[in-house]
């Protein structure tokens, strides 16, 4: 099977995720998108392992993974402080930054 | 001990007093820091004593002695400022009247201020006061009297914003303040213009060089001439620059005995005394001196005939008092001036104390209307004020009556346009006579008011504290009056205080009576030695002819107050509805204060609240401060605006940036 077939798929996944991350206003769905993201890019990592015959795309989609564990771990935990803090649950609310 | 070693010593007293009160007023307990500042200034007068034995051992011509501590400051090469002392017989003299004076005052306030809060600072600021007069008078160059002049006003303003929470308190020391810097600035003037042309600031050398340097009646002279008598005029309260001195009455009453009456504001006739030889050499600027006494004296004494407030009158007569000082040192009288300088600080004094005990009998009022009949109750206040009032009124063979004289005296025999001086100087004794038995005849006869019938009955009256010039009520903590009122019956330091000076206002004249005995005025002889006008004196039947008409005027116009006061008592009220015009304008003090507020006050006000509103709101804030930000503001909105705070837009642009890198290496590598 042509490696183009997985790559397409890969970047499908990634743009949904991507355009999840940026519209969506609840948290947890901001964090599903973001693991979307992710496994949009390991599903190239290791598409692109199997075309080359080699075993280093695999142990990145590994490390990723790790990765997007400890995101989830932190991403969760901060959506929890803002829950316990009676804080609403909406990145929007969340601006502070602004300029 | 040299006689300026004890000058040294006069010196030192008082700052060692200063230093043990200001710094030990936690630990010194009760009555405590009192005594050691009085014992300071005691020793200071002793000192003062050792100074005059010294100094009367030695040849006439020898008597005046210049000890420099250290070199102050130089200039060019042959230019220096030391911190030196000058002993003559005048600094001797004015060291002896202020360091004498100042200690009984010194233990008049110990029982005084007895309960007020700030007891130990009370004493420092006195000490303090007493030393910074001390320094003026012993200076030996103009950047040490300036030195002194400038701390005695500081004392001044200390003192009489002591009780800091009264607002017109406050008030009446930053108008002091304000009005003697006035002065201060006129003397630092007037030394500029004598050390650019004598080149030297030392008295003794200024006025050894003035002879050559300034022809007669010299326009730079007379120039600096007029501005040491605007120093002058400042400090002693002469016109223009009066309108401070009834204010200052805001402070506590033996602070006006002391700095407004006895020794402070006799500092500007001790400089124009001091300053002889210049103003000998630049008569115009003499002449200016005597017409403004002149006009002093006898604005004063009109302004002390309509006020109704005790120590405010008593201010108005030490305003008068001083211009026949003026006078006299300016018609160069000048023994006769200092000799009514000393008799003054006598009876003044004196004259406060009672002032002072009897406030303290009505619990703080101090409205004459509201007093009366006090003789029986305070029979020894009763006495010494009375004495002190003769003294003023120049009654025949008190202390008074010989050195007022004797200035007019002087004054008629210079001849010319004088006589009207000395005219003017007797009608004004003659209201001098009228309002200070005004004051006796109201306070101490008539009805007793409630606070004399419960005197009598033995209690001492009470009320609630409460501002006497505006009726606000106080408290007693620190800065207000104390709880406690002081009258010399109950207080044996008030009463040792005023007892030597109801005897020295008595008798003290029988030291300089014309033809008998002239000890002031050979004392004073070897510092005035030079003068012009030394042999112009009166001849002693001239000064009797003078005593003789003075003392009948002040007997006529002790009888007028007499009739006016208990025998048609109510003759005044008539006076007051028949002459309502010149009431109201003597009560408002020939509305010099409405005057100054209106051409300084008012428009120095308008200019501040204009650069408040517009200079500094409008244009600083408005324009350069709000001009420069805003330039920046614009400039950044740009960038703020990209700012957002929201997660997803900056999810965007990371997303937008990587997209744009990835196109960037896509195309570049094909």
């Amino acid at each position: 099977m042509d490696v183009v077939w997985f790559l397409v798929l890969s970047a499908f996944i990634f743009c949904i995720g991507a355009a999840g991350v940026m519209t969506r206003r609840n948290p947890l769905v901001v964090l599903l998108c973001l693991e979307l993201m992710l496994n949009g890019g390991n599903l190239a990592l290791v598409a692109f392992s199997r075309m080359n015959g080699g075993q280093a795309g695999q142990v990145f989609a590994l490390i990723v993974m790790v990765i997007a564990a400890c995101e989830v771990v932190i991403g969760l935990g901060i959506i929890v402080a803002m829950y316990r803090n009676r804080l609403p649950i909406d990145v929007d609310e969340m601006s502070e930054l602004r300029g | 001990m040299s006689a300026t070693g004890y000058g040294w010593l006069v010196l030192a007293f008082p700052f060692a007093g200063m230093l043990i009160t200001s710094i030990g007023w936690r630990v010194l307990p009760g009555r405590l820091p009192g005594w050691i500042a009085s014992a300071a200034i005691g020793l200071a007068f002793l000192a003062s004593i050792g100074m005059l034995i010294e100094i009367q051992d030695r040849p006439e011509d020898a008597r005046a002695l210049i000890d420099s501590a250290w070199t102050y400051a130089t200039a060019a090469p042959d230019f220096r400022v030391d911190f030196a002392i000058f002993v003559d017989p005048l600094a001797v003299f004015m060291c002896l009247v202020v360091s004498g004076v100042s200690f009984l005052i010194h233990v008049y306030s110990v029982a005084y201020m007895g309960g007020d809060r700030g007891y130990a600072r009370y004493f420092a600021y006195l000490n303090y006061f007493v030393f910074s007069m001390l320094l003026l008078v012993l200076a030996a160059n103009l950047v040490i009297l300036i030195i002194g002049w400038a701390f005695v006003g500081a004392a001044s303003y200390l003192l009489i914003s002591f009780w800091y929470r009264r607002t017109t308190a406050t008030y009446a020391g930053i108008k002091a303040f304000v009005i003697n810097v006035i002065g201060d600035v006129g003397l630092v003037i007037a030394a500029f213009l004598l050390s650019d042309k004598t080149g030297s600031l030392d008295l003794t050398a200024i006025f050894r060089r003035a002879g050559e340097v300034f022809p007669q009646d010299d326009v730079t002279l007379v120039f600096a001439c007029i501005f040491i008598l605007v120093g002058a005029f400042a400090k002693s309260a002469q016109l223009p620059l009066h309108t401070w001195l009834p204010d200052a009455m805001e402070g506590p009453t033996p602070v006006s005995a002391l700095i407004h009456a006895a020794t402070m504001v006799t500092a500007g006739v001790y400089l124009i005394a001091r300053m002889h030889p210049l103003f000998e050499l630049a008569p115009t600027a003499a002449d200016v001196g005597a017409i403004i006494g002149t006009a002093t004296l006898l604005f004063a004494a009109t302004v002390a005939l309509a006020v109704t407030d005790l120590k405010r009158i008593i201010a108005y007569s030490t305003i008068s008092q001083i211009g026949y000082m003026v006078l006299g040192v300016s018609v160069a009288a000048y023994s006769a001036g200092m000799f009514h300088l000393m008799t003054h600080a006598f009876f003044k004094a004196l004259l406060f104390m009672g002032a002072g005990s009897v406030i303290g009998a009505m619990a703080g009022i101090q409205d004459v209307d509201r007093m009366g009949g006090f003789r029986k109750a305070m029979p020894f206040t009763f006495v010494t004020f009375t004495c002190g009032a003769l003294a003023l009124a120049a009654f025949p063979l008190t202390s008074g009556f010989f050195s007022k004289d004797d200035i007019l005296a002087f004054t008629i025999n210079r001849g010319g346009g004088y006589w009207v001086l000395a005219i003017v100087g007797y009608i004004a004794a003659g209201l001098t006579a009228f309002y200070a038995f005004r004051m006796v005849f109201r306070v101490f006869y008539g009805d007793p008011v409630p606070e004399a019938r419960e005197l009598e009955e033995g209690h001492l009256a009470h009320h609630d504290p409460a501002n006497p010039m505006t009726g606000e009520a106080e408290d007693t903590d620190i800065g207000f009056p104390g709880p406690e009122h002081h009258i010399a019956e109950r207080d044996w330091p008030m009463k040792a205080a005023m007892g030597p000076l109801a005897v020295l206002a008595l008798i003290a004249g029988v030291v300089q009576v014309p033809g008998v005995s002239d000890a002031v005025e050979n004392f004073l002889e070897p510092s005035f030695a030079d003068s012009r006008f030394a042999d112009t004196a009166p001849t002693v039947g001239a000064e009797w002819v003078g005593l003789v008409v003075g003392g009948l005027i002040s007997i006529a116009a002790i009888g007028v107050a007499f009739r006016f006061y208990l025998r048609l008592p109510g003759t005044t009220d008539r006076l007051r509805e028949r002459f309502s015009g010149v009431h109201t304008f003597l009560v408002h003090k020939w509305y010099f204060d409405e005057l100054y507020d209106a051409v300084f006050v008012r428009p120095a006000a308008t200019a501040g609240s204009f650069g408040r509103r517009v200079i500094e709101t409008d244009f600083v804030q408005g324009v350069i401060v709000g001009g420069a930000s805003g330039v920046v503001r614009t400039g950044t909105s740009f960038a703020r605006a990209i700012q957002t705070g929201y997660l997803r837009a900056y999810a965007l642009l990371v997303l937008l940036g990587v997209a744009g890198l990835g196109l960037y290496f896509l195309l570049t590598s094909s």
